[in-house]
């Protein structure tokens, strides 16, 4: 703890002792203690404002894509659709079906939302706006990211529904499967900065960014990001034409809203952190770094989504082979071709 | 209490209710895995009667249901219902009629392969498509609905000739919809056909050998994916077809993919014809001048077939002199089209097996009528 209060002695004189008050509020305030609690609310209030708003820039992405106008009705141009929706959504009686694993399902939807608020600790939104720079910042994102498959497997197993034991299993082989390459394209980077914390990534971006010299890392990264977060071409564990809703198919109303909600905001982090490894963070000419950082999300955002509503998806065999046999040996090529140009130069 | 499992495979139960079935069709899969076993169709959840209704109903009466029997080529049944009707009592269509009879059914099934294009990419997994397909199709219904008053079920045709005649706007619009196809089908191409994903979704799977298609009587874009070169408006010429340059499209393989590629390339094919048909058509009245009123044909049997947009629809009918048929048999081609699917099915992926039943092409009251 870096702003513990002071363990000395209390002074004697009401002058004194109201300095210290002020000394110990001052130190309360500045205190991680303090900074947590901000921090959180932050995150709360970022993650629902967020998903809200990609819900909504999905709906009107993919509309557009295919020459429609999508919500017109609630709001400018649909603008506060999602919130009419999250409202129905909140109305909706909660279902359990009978023959469910009862504790496991009432728990895998809180679990797969923990994770994704974990993550919101580290990331650098602009120099000084981060909850807590941590040296091992990019290992606890990959880390609780990795949390997320544990809850799909909860939810899956405890619907007591074959479709959703389906989608769970799919998620599990998925998620590890893209995870290595995710985790080898990630080492590259670390291995040229030669530190975990991500404002360190960031700064060391100072005269180029990443993706210039690092081309074939980002579409590795986002090829097994799109991947990680289950998004098309790579939605196999809720692939709708085949397993009806995957892994959720048992659930409804908020619990359903929670998986929706984990699924947007796992989306926010895996952009944010393209734009720390690859895209510069915070850094850009003229707007303040925060929003700078937030275009580039929105942007890496507005990829993923293009690339949902353009291509099919793929077979499931199809997506283990292409993980194994292409992108792990070329993120492995790609590893071993960075530590080489390091040691060169 | 769980005792372990003895058996290595388990039931899944594909449907009804299932994304994927488009309808209420339910398949019987046996899996071990993620492979299938084996499959086994269960029709029957959208029975109606249809044969039975045509029992109890005068010829005339009849004429709407065809167009519910399957609503996405509503027309190629009419047609094919009335050719019967009008072959059991001797009767001569004009040759306006048949060529707005040629040039309605052609972008009925322009209409029925864009909403398939559309619904085989949605089984794929790609959403967009689907919308694009939507939007040209939307041309075709405003189109139909100008001549023949509804956009989906129509019932367009009469014993004799049609119901009402084309004008020039109709003529214009044909024109003006087969100009804007053309220009999408390089979208098309580029967006689905040249995707590699959706190559590699296709490509080799679900393969129908020329022998299996005999077998199971498959016909339509299915039997010419394999290399059959059967179709009717070719083979056995009916309505103003013999007068028209066309070809008919066929596939190598009789895979997945051929089957997407013969159903594009007849949308080519069709929009031929309704240009040489929008250019020769010739003036005259669209109705037969005896049409009797009351339709009271001698005993006899009549077979009718005319090529729909899944294959051969035939219509059977017996008469024995009375005002209602004795007997209506309709040869749907989904149904014989859909037999194919638990040969086809087996050690395949559940996904594999969306692809292939989405390319089968089935309507699902069509088999059940």
């Amino acid at each position: 703890m870096v702003g513990a209060p002071p363990a000395a002695p209390l002074p004697e004189t009401e002058n004194g002792k109201t300095e210290t008050h002020m000394e110990t509020a001052a130190t309360i305030f500045g205190s991680d203690l303090f900074r947590m609690i901000v921090g959180l609310i932050g995150v709360i209030a970022l993650v629902s404002v967020n998903a809200l708003f990609l819900i909504w820039m999905e709906r009107k992405v993919a509309a557009h894509m295919q020459l429609r106008p999508g919500p017109m009705e609630v709001g400018w141009h649909g603008a506060i659709q999602t919130i009419a929706d999250a409202l129905k959504l909140l109305g909706k009686e909660l279902i359990t079906p009978e023959d469910v694993d009862r504790p496991v399902y009432l728990l895998a939807p809180i679990v797969i939302f923990l994770p994704v608020l974990v993550s919101f600790l580290v990331i650098p939104f602009a120099p000084k706006l981060i909850i807590r720079d941590m040296h091992v910042g990019v290992l606890l994102i990959l880390s609780f990211a990795t949390l997320t498959v544990l809850a799909i497997l909860m939810a899956g197993w405890a619907s007591n529904n074959k479709y959703s034991v389906f989608g769970a299993i799919r998620s599990v082989a998925q998620n590890v499967a893209y995870e290595i390459p995710l985790l080898i394209t990630v080492m590259s980077i670390i291995l040229m900065v030669g530190s975990f914390s991500l404002v360190d990534i960031v700064k060391a971006q100072e005269r180029y960014w990443f993706i210039l010299i690092q081309p074939l890392a980002f579409i590795l990264y986002i090829t097994c990001a799109t991947a990680e977060t289950n998004r098309a071409p790579f939605d196999l564990p809720e692939a709708e034409s085949e397993l009806v809703a995957g892994f959720h198919t048992e659930y409804s109303g908020m619990r359903f809203a929670l998986f929706f909600l984990a699924e947007y905001t796992n989306m926010f982090i895996v952009s944010a952190l393209a734009t720390v490894f690859f895209l510069g963070g915070w850094r850009g000419p003229f707007l303040p770094g925060w929003a700078w950082f937030l275009i580039k999300v929105y942007a890496m955002i507005f990829l993923i989504m293009w690339f949902r509503w353009t291509f099919p998806r793929v077979r499931f065999d199809q997506l283990i082979t292409f993980a194994w046999k292409i992108l792990i040996p070329l993120a492995f090529a790609n590893l071993l071709l960075t530590a080489f140009v390091m040691k060169l130069f | 209490m769980l005792e372990p499992l003895e058996e290595k495979t388990y039931v899944l139960n594909f449907g009804p209710q299932h994304p994927a079935t488009h309808g209420v069709l339910r398949v019987e899969l046996e899996m071990e895995g993620e492979f299938i076993v084996k499959a086994n169709p269960d029709i029957g959840y959208g029975h109606r009667g249809h044969e039975h209704m045509a029992e109890n109903r005068n010829y005339l009466q009849f004429l709407p249901n065809m167009g519910r029997v399957d609503y996405l080529h509503a027309l190629a049944y009419n047609q094919g219902y009335c050719m019967a009707v009008e072959k059991l009592i001797g009767l001569e269509v004009p040759e306006r009629a048949e060529f707005i009879r040629v040039i309605t059914a052609e972008l009925n099934r322009i209409a029925s392969h864009l909403l398939w294009v559309g619904a085989y990419l949605l089984d794929l997994g790609a959403f967009t498509p689907f919308l694009y397909c939507f939007d040209d199709r939307e041309n075709i219904l405003d189109l139909l609905d100008r001549v023949t008053g509804s956009r989906l079920t129509y019932c367009y045709y009469r014993f004799g000739g049609v119901l009402q005649d084309i004008d020039q706007e109709f003529i214009d619009g044909c024109r003006k919809f087969a100009k804007r196809l053309r220009s999408r089908w390089r979208d098309y191409e580029n967006l689905v056909t040249k995707n590699i994903i959706f190559i590699e979704r296709t490509r080799g799977i679900g393969i129908i050998t020329r022998e299996q298609c005999v077998r199971y009587g498959l016909t339509g874009p299915m039997a010419r994916a394999s290399g059959i070169p059967y179709d009717i408006r070719k083979c056995e010429p009916y309505s103003a077809y013999p007068l028209f340059d066309f070809e008919i499209p066929l596939g190598e393989r009789g895979d997945t993919m051929d089957r997407y590629l013969v159903r594009m390339r007849e949308m080519e094919q069709s929009l031929r014809i309704i240009e040489q048909a929008l250019d020769k058509l010739p003036d005259g009245p669209i109705m037969a001048e005896k049409v009797p009123k009351r339709i009271k044909p001698a005993a006899g049997e009549v077979y009718a077939a005319v090529e729909a947009a899944r294959g051969e629809f035939g219509c059977y009918i017996v008469s024995q002199g009375d005002v209602k048929p004795y007997r209506i048999k309709l040869r749907v081609p989904s149904f014989a089209n859909l037999s194919i699917l638990p040969e086809v099915a087996v050690d395949t992926l559940v996904a594999d097996l969306v692809a292939i039943l989405g390319s089968i092409d089935i309507v699902v009251p069509e088999i059940d009528r």
